[in-house]
């Protein structure tokens, strides 16, 4: 199938438009929301809270007998608000570092969530069947029902994130300044933490609590090598969010037996690979290129200036000299002469000689007279 | 020996391999590690699974191991190109590794006991019917396992545990003096992967990290000597897991699941009722000091105010309320405990200095 016919599987067919439209939501939601979290090095927090969401949804089944997404949902915020006040309850009160505890409140709670699903699936009643969807996810069997209840939780997710776009800033950035200005950061900390327990909420059907934390953390580092700008930053998170979550819809509706949740991960993490080497300046491949560019610069203008000194002995500057007496000054000589030869600043001739060109010999007294051209001698 | 108890056996044994390690995890603030590894080891499982097609090769320890130290390392690389921070390293690596595997397995592996829930949740109940003959007896395939990893992770401990020490609480001291703190990191890190596969069958990843982390930090609140911390953690893990076991058992639910309930519930209690750092201690300490802090006011208060013409006044206990802001609940109780110290006397509404209150307000006043 060809990629044209993939995306006009989008439009076409209902339940391939459905999970897609789903995962699309998933990814923008956890993508902005995921954004801060990885500038507030909560990225391993995601992980915690998708799998401290388990619980809630078993204790919400449990309480009121119903598996309808929304009340699961709510069920899995308010424990996962729970395990964000422990987790810093814990944090403040005691030496432990903040790792342990998050590793604790993740093994516990879920062990918990866990225990008590394995517990109702022993009772005879059928409607609990497919509650352990949520450790992997499904999202081939998201309905539109469904989709519309990520859509209800995400959409006052993003709003509130715009509302308090300037306090959000402040916090991620420079608390002390924000406490110092008279904002209640603490207030603010706890509640942007709780919109990262709503994106985790959303995206357990969709992927399971496994693999949430990747969509926290993978759209926003990828955003992060694009840009300095936050808002700029968010808005990338989210798109390649949503990138990753239709482009797994599609790839595991082709019916290969791919699940979608690990595809989507698989997705978003050759975007951050992509990402980490060839985002603009912080890209691993062009730093390597003007850490490699420079080097050349560095060498070709020693050789020139080594050259120049040795021809200015003379009364004619481009004097032809053996390459030997070069090689002598500096054994590495021959690669920075090459790059002077591509710049047409220093020539060999016939006999293995080289000479500058009067182009070089102005070059170089340029650089001898410290006014080098700004861009060095190779540019 | 009946399954039950050899279930228990196992996850006891399970329990005090993963606190040995864990210990060390704990305080140098890699315990999020062993929740990655124990993620990604199911990557070296497949693997190995595919070139060796036997689910019970010695070689799955090792595919498995080596793919547990490429999740560190490429944890660190990500790391050192400072483009990401730390936690954001861990956050990606593993649930990528992770995805993989659970993809070659549907592809691939499908119709083998390899299994995603199997991996993630464990089945302890499931334990004693996979056997083995080991040494001439009759024994659970994970009981001979993680016997095995048992013995190799406190030996490992015993043997450097100096070096483990030193690496732990002064990395700079340890490098000066010669012992490679990266050689002891990796070393460490190779050890919980193994623990993490020989532990994935039976129990799952998930137990691995509560019992690798929960029983240590536990212990860490009760002590402050590494010894007695492993000691501790040792006790507390391989404790919760036989409580764990009756739980499941009186519920009729997953043994992994109890085991990190039961986890999780001592921590809840030693976070709350440590000796002196929980938070009942706590509490106990200030208000404590608030009441000698109170005492000490009111003798200074009286002291400074002897043989002037307004003491009669100032030294009334309904006074105290307006000068010092108590509340009368406190002033009285205040008053009271002064009183039971012998710092003052009690004349009908008056209070007057004994000669220890005043040498105690001339002292507080002189500090």
């Amino acid at each position: 199938m060809s990629i044209g016919e993939l995306f006009s599987l989008l439009i076409t067919d209902h339940t391939i438009r459905t999970v897609a439209f789903g995962t699309a939501i998933l990814g923008v939601v956890s993508g902005a929301l995921g954004a801060f979290a990885v500038l507030r090095r909560q990225a391993l927090l995601g992980d915690a809270l998708s799998h401290a969401a388990l619980p809630g949804v078993a204790l919400a089944f449990m309480l009121t007998g119903q598996k309808t997404p929304a009340v699961l949902m709510i069920g899995a915020a308010i424990v996962g608000i729970m395990a964000i006040l422990l987790l810093s309850a814990v944090t403040r009160v005691t030496r432990l570092k903040e790792d342990s505890v998050l590793g604790i409140i993740l093994s516990v709670f879920f062990g918990f969530g866990l225990m008590l699903l394995t517990f109702l699936q022993r009772n005879p009643d059928a409607r609990q069947a497919g509650l352990n969807t949520f450790l992997f996810g499904q999202a081939a069997t998201l309905l539109t029902r469904d989709v519309l209840t990520m859509a209800a939780f995400g959409l006052p997710a993003l709003v509130i994130l715009a509302i308090f776009w300037k306090e959000f800033k402040l916090l991620s950035f420079d608390r002390e300044f924000g406490s110092s200005l008279g904002f209640p950061m603490r207030g603010l900390d706890t509640a942007l933490t709780s919109l990262l327990v709503v994106a985790v909420v959303i995206g357990l059907q969709a992927v399971g609590v496994v693999l949430m934390s990747a969509m926290l953390v993978a759209p926003g580092a990828a955003a992060r090598q694009w840009t300095d700008r936050l808002s700029h930053m968010v808005l990338i998170s989210a798109l390649f969010g949503a990138i990753a979550g239709v482009a797994g819809a599609l790839i595991s509706s082709l019916g290969n037996g791919l699940s979608t949740g690990p595809v989507i991960v698989i997705v978003v993490s050759v975007i951050v690979v992509i990402s980490l080497f060839f985002a603009p300046n912080r890209g691993l491949f062009w730093r390597r290129l003007r850490i490699w560019r420079n080097r050349r610069r560095y060498q070709a203008e020693t050789v020139l200036l080594d050259f120049y000194r040795m021809a200015a002995q003379h009364a004619d500057a481009t004097q032809p000299h053996p390459i030997a007496a070069l090689l002598a000054i500096r054994p590495g000589a021959q690669f920075g002469l090459d790059v002077l030869a591509s710049r047409d600043l220093a020539r060999p001739d016939s006999e293995g000689n080289w000479r500058l060109t009067p182009a070089g010999v102005a070059e170089a007294e340029l650089l001898e007279s410290g006014f080098a051209n700004e861009n060095g001698v190779t540019e | 020996m009946a399954p039950a108890f050899e279930i228990q056996l196992i996850a006891a044994v399970t329990a005090a391999a993963c606190a040995i390690l864990g210990t060390f995890l704990v305080l140098r603030g890699m315990a999020m590690m062993s929740d990655a590894i124990s993620h990604t080891v199911l990557l070296g499982i497949v693997l190995t699974f595919m070139l060796v097609r036997d689910l019970k090769s010695p070689f799955l320890i090792v595919g498995a191991a080596l793919v547990g130290l490429l999740t560190v390392g490429l944890t660190e690389a990500l790391n050192r190109t400072r483009l990401v921070k730390q936690d954001a390293a861990i956050g990606l690596v593993f649930p990528a590794l992770f995805s993989i595997a659970v993809i070659l397995i549907s592809r691939f592996a499908r119709g083998v006991h390899l299994d995603n829930d199997a991996v993630l949740l464990g089945e302890l109940a499931f334990a004693p019917f996979d056997r083995t003959i080991f040494l001439g007896m009759d024994l659970p395939h994970s009981l001979v396992v993680m016997g095995q990893v048992l013995i190799l992770n406190w030996l490992m401990v015993r043997l450097f545990f100096k070096e483990l020490k030193l690496a732990t609480f002064d990395a700079g001291l340890a490098a000066a003096l010669g012992f490679s703190p990266v050689l002891i990191h990796y070393a460490l890190m190779g050890l919980v992967s193994v623990t993490a596969v020989g532990a994935f069958e039976a129990v799952g990843s998930i137990l691995l990290v509560g019992l690798m982390v929960a029983p240590p930090a536990t212990a860490y609140l009760l002590t402050d000597k590494l010894e007695r911390m492993l000691g501790l953690s040792v006790i507390i893990g391989a404790g919760s897991a036989v409580g764990g076991y009756w739980l499941a058992r009186s519920l009729d639910a997953n043994i992994a699941g109890s085991i990190t309930t039961v986890i999780g519930i001592v921590f809840v209690l030693t976070f709350l009722l440590a000796p002196r750092r929980g938070v009942l201690a706590i509490w106990r300490r200030r208000e404590r000091q608030r009441y000698d802090f109170a005492q000490t006011m009111l003798t200074i208060h009286l002291f400074s105010h002897e043989g002037s013409p307004d003491y009669a006044y100032e030294s009334q206990v309904m006074h105290l309320q307006e000068h010092l802001r108590w509340d009368q609940e406190f002033a009285s109780e205040v008053v009271h405990r002064a009183q039971a110290a012998q710092w003052v006397q009690r004349d009908n509404g008056n209070l007057n200095l004994t000669e220890a209150g005043r040498e105690q307000a001339r002292a507080a006043i002189e500090y």
